[in-house]
This record gives C-alpha cells, structure tokens and sequence, in this order.
C-alpha cells in the first residue's frame, strides 16, 4: 500500500527555513496533482529546537506521519538532525545533508562535544548520500537565508515533478522581495546535487 | 478550488462559510492559528480575551443574541472555561456556539495530557472530532447546524497532528439567509437559577438521547467494511494510522465521539468476527462500548499514555517492523530562549540569589533548564502566585524569604490577578516577579491587554501594570530593567527581604516584537580573547549567542555575531571585562 506513497522527511534546527521548505515541497506536489498530507513537530515557538517536518504524497495519503523505517528521503538542513533521525529512513533511501553544524547549548556551552564525523557515519549506511553546502550556495545567489531553497532545489533532483511546478510553488511561498534570490538559489541546489 | 490548509487554518474557513459572526480565544498552542486566521475574513469580529473563561463568556453572549459564536482553546483552557461551559449546556443556544478544544496528546507543548472527550461526557455536551483539514471545515460547518438544530453547545476537538497537519481541502462559499442577531428575552432559559435549572435538567437528558438517536444515522459515522476477520473502532487522527497499517482491515470511523451512536456500533460489532478500539489517551470509546455488552480489545493492546503512530499500531497488531538503521546516543537538541531574551538575566538572577521559584506557563518556564535551573515548580496558568502564598504559609521566616512567583504580563492577566489579590488580602509576604515582555510570547507573539494592541492589530487602551498592582493593594511596587543585572539583584533582595507583600515589573519587550526597537544597542558585543581567562561565567547564562571554544583542556568563549542582539547582559557578569560592546 504504502508503495504508492513517497515519504519526505525533512529535518533541521529552528530558525532555519525547514518548515518553509515543506510548504514549498507541498504546494508544487499539489499543484503536480497529488493529494499531499504534512505534519511537523517543532518544540514550543522558541528558535534553536529540533525541527522535524513530514511530507506524504501519493494518489490517497492516510496517516500525516511517516510510518517509522518507511521514509523515503531524508532531506537534512543540519548535521546532527539529519544523522538523529537516520533510523525514520527505509533501508537504501535517499539521504540529502546541508554540509552546516548548530551547536546545541549543552555541546555550545562546553558540557559536550559536537559529535565528530557524522557525514562518515551517514555514508556507512547510505553510500551515495549528496552533501552540499547550502549556506555557500546560498551566499552566491545572493543571500545566506536562501539555504532552505538551496536544498528544495537539491530535493527536486531526487522526485520526479515537472521543474515548473516547483516554481510555482516558490512563487507562490516565497517573500516576493527575495523571489529572485530564492530562485536562483533552487537552480544552484538543483544543479549542484 | 484547493488549498493545501493545516487543521486551524481549515477551522477558520470552516467559521467563515458558516457564518461565524463572533470569535473569540486565549491562544494556546496547538489552537492559537483558528483565531490568527480567522481575521482574514472580515465579516467576523474576532479578539483575544484575558483568559479563556472570558473567550466562552463572550461567545455566549454572541449566542444569546443570535450570532454564530467560535470559541477556541487548548485542552487545559478547558478546564479554565469550564464554569460557564457546564451552564452554558444547560441554557443550550440561540446562534450556534462551537468550541474547539485542541488537545494536545504526547505534550509537544503542554504541562499536561489529558483527554478532552471526558468534557463532552461530563458537560453532556455533543462533541465532534476530525482526522484531517477536510474534516476540520467540514466539521465545524456541520458542528453549527447541531448546535442550533439541538439548542446545545457543541465541542469540536481536534489534535496537535490535526491543528498543525495540513492536508487538502476544498473551499466553499458561506451559506446565506442566516437570521439578523437581535435581543431575545428568555429568562427561563438564559436565567440560570435554581427554579429554571431544575427544568433545563430533563431537557439535557433527553437531548443527549435525541443526539445518541441523531449519531445513529449521522454519516460522519461511517462504516467501511472491508476484511471481516478484523474491525476497528476509531477516529480522529488514529483513523488515519488505522488506514495506513490494516489497509484490510473493516472499520467504522466516528466523527461524533459523544454521545455514541449505539446501534451502529452494535450492527458493526456483529459484522466482523474480532472487535478492536483504536483510539489515543483514554479508553474513552472503549469504555462505553464496554457498558453496552460488546466484547472488544482496546487498552490491552494500545498503549494509553502519549500519542499513537503508525509504528505503535504496528507492535500492537504484531505486524512485522522494517529494518532500520541504528545511530549512537546523541546530544539532545531542546529549546532555548532567544538570544537578548529579557528573561535571561533574571533567571540568572534568581539562581545566583537561590531563590525558590514557583515558575508559570510562558517562554520563562525554560528558566527551568540548565545552566539557569532557576524554576522550582510550575503547575498552570497562573498558579505561581497562589503556591507562592501556600508555600510561605508552612515555611519559616528565613525560608519564606527565599520565595518568589514569576509570572509573565499575559499570564498575569490571564489569571495571577486573583492570586495576587489573595495574597494582599491575606498579608503574606512573598515576593511577586511580573515580567512584562508586553506579549503572549510563547505562542508565538500575540497582543494582549498589556501590549496596547488588538488581535487585529488596533491600537487600544494598554493596560498600566503598576497601577492595577497597586490598585489591588500591593504597596511595594518596583520596576526594573532585566538587562541589568546589578540593579535587578539588589531590587530582588531588598523585596525578598521585606516581611510585606511586594511586586518586582521587569521591563523589557521580548526581542521578537519589531515595533519595539529592542535592537538599539546595535552593533552587539565582543569576546577580547586576551582579556578571557576561560573562567566559564559568562556561559552561566546560556545564551545561544555565547560559544565555548575548546582548546586542548582550556578554552575561550566566543560571541556568535550574526545571533548577538546586543543585550550587554554577558559584558556586566564577566568579571574580568573581557567582553565589550562592539565599536
Ligand atoms: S520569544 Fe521573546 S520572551 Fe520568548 S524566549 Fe524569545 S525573547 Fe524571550
Ligand atoms: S566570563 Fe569573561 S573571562 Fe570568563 S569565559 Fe566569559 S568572556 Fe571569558
């Protein structure tokens, strides 16, 4: 059953676009067409929790939540979070990782480290993981803030929608001050990956 | 047309094309959307009130006059609102009246889980319940035609994973030809005395009764039958879960949880051979399905605490799992204040002096964590004061004097008015810390009667806090400034020391609120990495802004610039001047 539907999981830190970025995922999937269902789970309103945000699609989707093991993609905007939430990730599922380490405050305030080699201990179990710098990327299209289009543009390699609904939907989502940006910043993700 | 809507957002539409004429709510998260949405539609006169007692009140009133009336609120506003609720089932409606009750299962952001389907029961109140956007306007629209058709309140519950999920929905247009609001007198039936309560009494049973009648053919109870061998009783989110994981499995989803549709469930019930009741929290359905004779499994599989997934469903039906990865154990990733947050400082405060602190439900709360841990208990919305009172009244002088209630602006307003009036009335001299951010800033940044601003954003009276402190008969009234630490200790003690009632108003707006200009200090600060010794101090505060730089077993603090507001708090608690407002 749940062959029909593909899984998005994106994860990332407060403040960094991610739930943005699902909005963006899921407005070019219902313009492509297809009945979309999103959830997400971000601590209380404060900035510098774990973000995690679901995106289902398919013909009919049920549960807003992606069964555990059944994501299909995992699309990071952090390193830490994206390693976290590996194990959401069904067995040879795509892995998209935001080359970036935020400190949480128990490793920002020297009580631990930040775990070291976690682009390796990905690639142990998802050999062909795409990592990109996306604040980089972003910087050269014109701002750092244009890093969550940076990894939409990434994603969009990796599902197979029409390259115009995925302008729509950033016409549509994105601050029409910073559209151009926005979408030069896909065309570097989506080359880049 | 669609849009792709969350659960409150479709609640709002759902308001809008039913005619809403009056909203009204105290946010709480997961509700806080349906009343930030609902302003769009300019037909409806929605607000924030101080509390949701209030929000009830004033949607009776609405009702009463002959207007479609939405309140909404989280689970444990509820229970704020639950005077006027019990009343209100009993004097029944003129317009409409529907409540939201958004309830929050595994606590994402709330101090407890509890089920607010036991509301409907208690309050003998019809309740529906939704499982995705669609259903979340479809219900609401359908929720104000069994208020009026039955002359009862109905409640409308929703879920964190309804309220924040989005799904597809298609919009409509507003139904037409509803009646002018006008004055009705009915003293009969909006004069609850104990003569005319005493008649409303049989009128509610037998109301209940017609409902249950009702819920037998209402077709938001749907049957799907499918494998036989397998049914499911649910509804809500779990339907959904329920779906994903026994795609073959016969079910009968319920959209109205209360009062049961009897026959249904009986005429399901001799359809498939094993019976099963999937639903999150209690066993609310199970329960009463149980009382009527009907043999099922419920809470023997399904776990009653936090939130059900597609996985727990899987491990209850013994469903093979897919294999998974493993990763090692992990630093946690919890919420912080924001950097420059007015709330830092005093925390940092009260656990350099050790205070007892009897915290409240806000952005504070999270003074609650380390490095601060400057909170002690918390317990709900404006409890801080009265355990502050109780607390002091078992303690002995010394002790009582290390005592204080913190309470934000909004939260103060909400309900720490009364506790504060007792705790004058009584003469108990504990010490009351009012910090007034002049916003509800925990759910995100709405007005309140302190913030001189309406939920639409007028401007309007502002509340002046040290004059209805005073008013209430506080005598010692001191203001401070947070960011600074030195006059905010000595203010502390002093009113710590004073055997008197007395309120300490911490003035600073949250660093969210642009219109304030809390970004005045500029350029921010900077570590001088010759003057820092290391000494750690400064990280006390844990402030995101701040770094810890290792360096084989020393190391240096850092100041992150593009986090840095410029708060000067670290610069007046490092000892040695290594840290100085940038140039
Ligand atoms: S939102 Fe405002 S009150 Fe809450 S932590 Fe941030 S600065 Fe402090
Ligand atoms: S308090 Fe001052 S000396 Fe100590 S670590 Fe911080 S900046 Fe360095």
């Amino acid at each position: 059953m749940s062959s029909t539907i593909i899984n998005v999981l994106m994860v990332g830190v407060g403040g960094q676009g991610t739930l943005l970025a699902s909005e963006i995922l899921s407005e070019a999937l219902k313009q492509a067409g297809f009945d979309v269902k999103k959830s997400e789970i971000h601590g209380m309103s404060q900035r510098g929790g774990s973000v995690v945000s679901h995106v289902r699609f398919g013909k009919e989707v049920q549960s807003p939540i992606i069964p555990e093991g059944e994501a299909d993609i995992l699309l990071g905007f952090e390193l830490l979070e994206s390693y976290r939430y590996l194990p959401l990730l069904k067995k040879g599922g795509k892995v998209v990782v935001n080359d970036l380490k935020i400190n949480p405050s128990i490793v920002s305030t020297g009580r631990e480290p930040y775990p070291a080699g976690l682009v390796d201990k990905i690639r142990e179990s998802f050999p062909d993981c795409v990592v990109l710098d996306g604040v980089e990327l972003a910087n050269s299209a014109g701002s750092p803030k244009a890093a969550n289009t940076v990894l939409i543009g990434a994603l969009s390699k990796q599902l197979d929608i029409d390259e115009k609904f995925w302008l729509a939907a950033i016409e549509k989502m994105a601050p029409s001050k910073a559209l151009e940006i926005n979408k030069k910043a896909f065309y570097l993700g989506r080359n880049g990956a | 047309m669609k849009e792709i809507l969350s659960g409150n957002e479709a609640i709002a539409r759902g308001a809008f094309e039913a005619g809403v004429k009056v909203a009204s709510a105290y946010p709480g998260t997961p509700s806080t959307e349906i009343l930030e949405n609902i302003i769009q539609y300019k037909d409806i006169d929605a607000s924030w009130a101080p509390n949701e007692k209030v929000a009830l009140e004033v949607g009776i009133g609405a009702s009463f006059g002959g207007g479609r009336a939405l309140v909404t609120m989280k689970h444990v506003g509820v229970n704020v609102a639950a005077d006027p609720l019990f009343t209100l089932s009993y004097t029944g409606v003129n317009g409409g009246l529907v409540l939201v009750s958004a309830d929050d299962p595994e606590m994402h952001s709330s101090q407890n889980e509890q089920d607010n389907r036991n509301y409907a029961k208690f309050a003998k109140v019809p309740m529906l319940e939704s499982a995705d956007s669609q259903e979340c306007k479809d219900f609401t629209k359908l929720a104000f035609a069994i208020s009026e058709q039955f002359d009862t309140p109905v409640m409308l519950r929703t879920t964190t994973r309804t309220s924040h999920g989005k799904s597809i929905v298609t919009l409509e247009e507003p139904v037409a030809g509803l009646p002018v609001p006008k004055l009705t007198r009915n003293a009969a039936k909006f004069v609850m005395l104990p003569s005319n309560a005493r008649v409303r009494h049989p009128f509610i049973e037998e109301r209940t009764l017609k409902l249950q009648q009702y819920a037998n053919t209402l077709t938001i109870n749907r049957m799907e039958l499918r494998d036989r061998s397998i049914g499911v009783i649910t509804s809500g989110i779990p339907y959904q879960y329920v779906r994903e994981v026994l795609p073959e499995a016969s079910v009968l989803k319920l959209g109205m949880v209360y009062p049961l549709p009897d026959k249904l469930i009986r005429e399901f019930a001799g359809k498939v051979e094993k019976l099963y009741i999937v639903e999150e929290l209690d066993p609310f359905i199970e329960e009463q399905v149980k009382a009527m004779g009907v043999e099922v499994i419920g809470k023997e599989i399904i776990p009653i605490c936090g939130e059900l997934t597609p996985g727990i469903l899987r491990k209850a039906f013994k469903l093979p799992e897919p294999a998974r990865s493993r990763v090692d154990i992990l630093p946690g990733r919890p919420p912080n204040m924001c950097p420059g947050c007015p709330h830092r400082g005093i925390f940092y405060t009260l656990n350099q002096l050790k205070a007892y602190v009897m915290g409240d439900i806000g952005c504070y709360t999270l003074g609650f964590l380390p490095p601060l841990s400057a909170m002690d208990t918390c317990v709900c919305m404006g409890a801080g004061i009265g355990n502050a009172i109780g607390i002091t009244k078992v303690l002995s002088t010394e002790e009582q004097k290390k005592v204080v209630a913190v309470i934000g602006d909004s939260t103060f307003l909400h309900s720490g008015i009364t506790g504060l009036l007792d705790m004058v009335y009584n003469n108990v001299p504990a010490t009351v810390i009012i910090l007034d951010n002049r916003i509800t800033a925990m759910t995100g940044r709405q007005e309140n009667p302190a913030s001189g601003f309406t939920l639409v954003g007028d401007e309007t009276f502002k509340v002046d806090l040290p004059q209805l402190v005073r008013s209430l008969g506080v005598k010692n009234v001191r203001i401070v400034d947070p960011l600074n630490i030195d006059e905010t200790k000595q203010v502390l003690q002093e009113e710590m020391e004073r055997p008197e009632p007395s309120v300490v108003i911490t003035r600073r707006p949250c660093v969210l609120i642009k219109r304030e200009g809390v970004y005045e200090n500029g350029a921010g600060v900077k570590v001088d990495i010759e003057l820092c010794a290391g000494c750690k101090a400064c990280l006390k505060l844990g402030c995101p802004a701040i770094i810890w730089q290792a360096d084989g077993k020393k190391g240096k603090a850092f100041i992150d610039p593009q986090l840095c507001t410029g708060c000067n708090v670290c610069e007046q608690v490092c000892k040695l001047n290594a840290i100085e407002a940038k140039k």
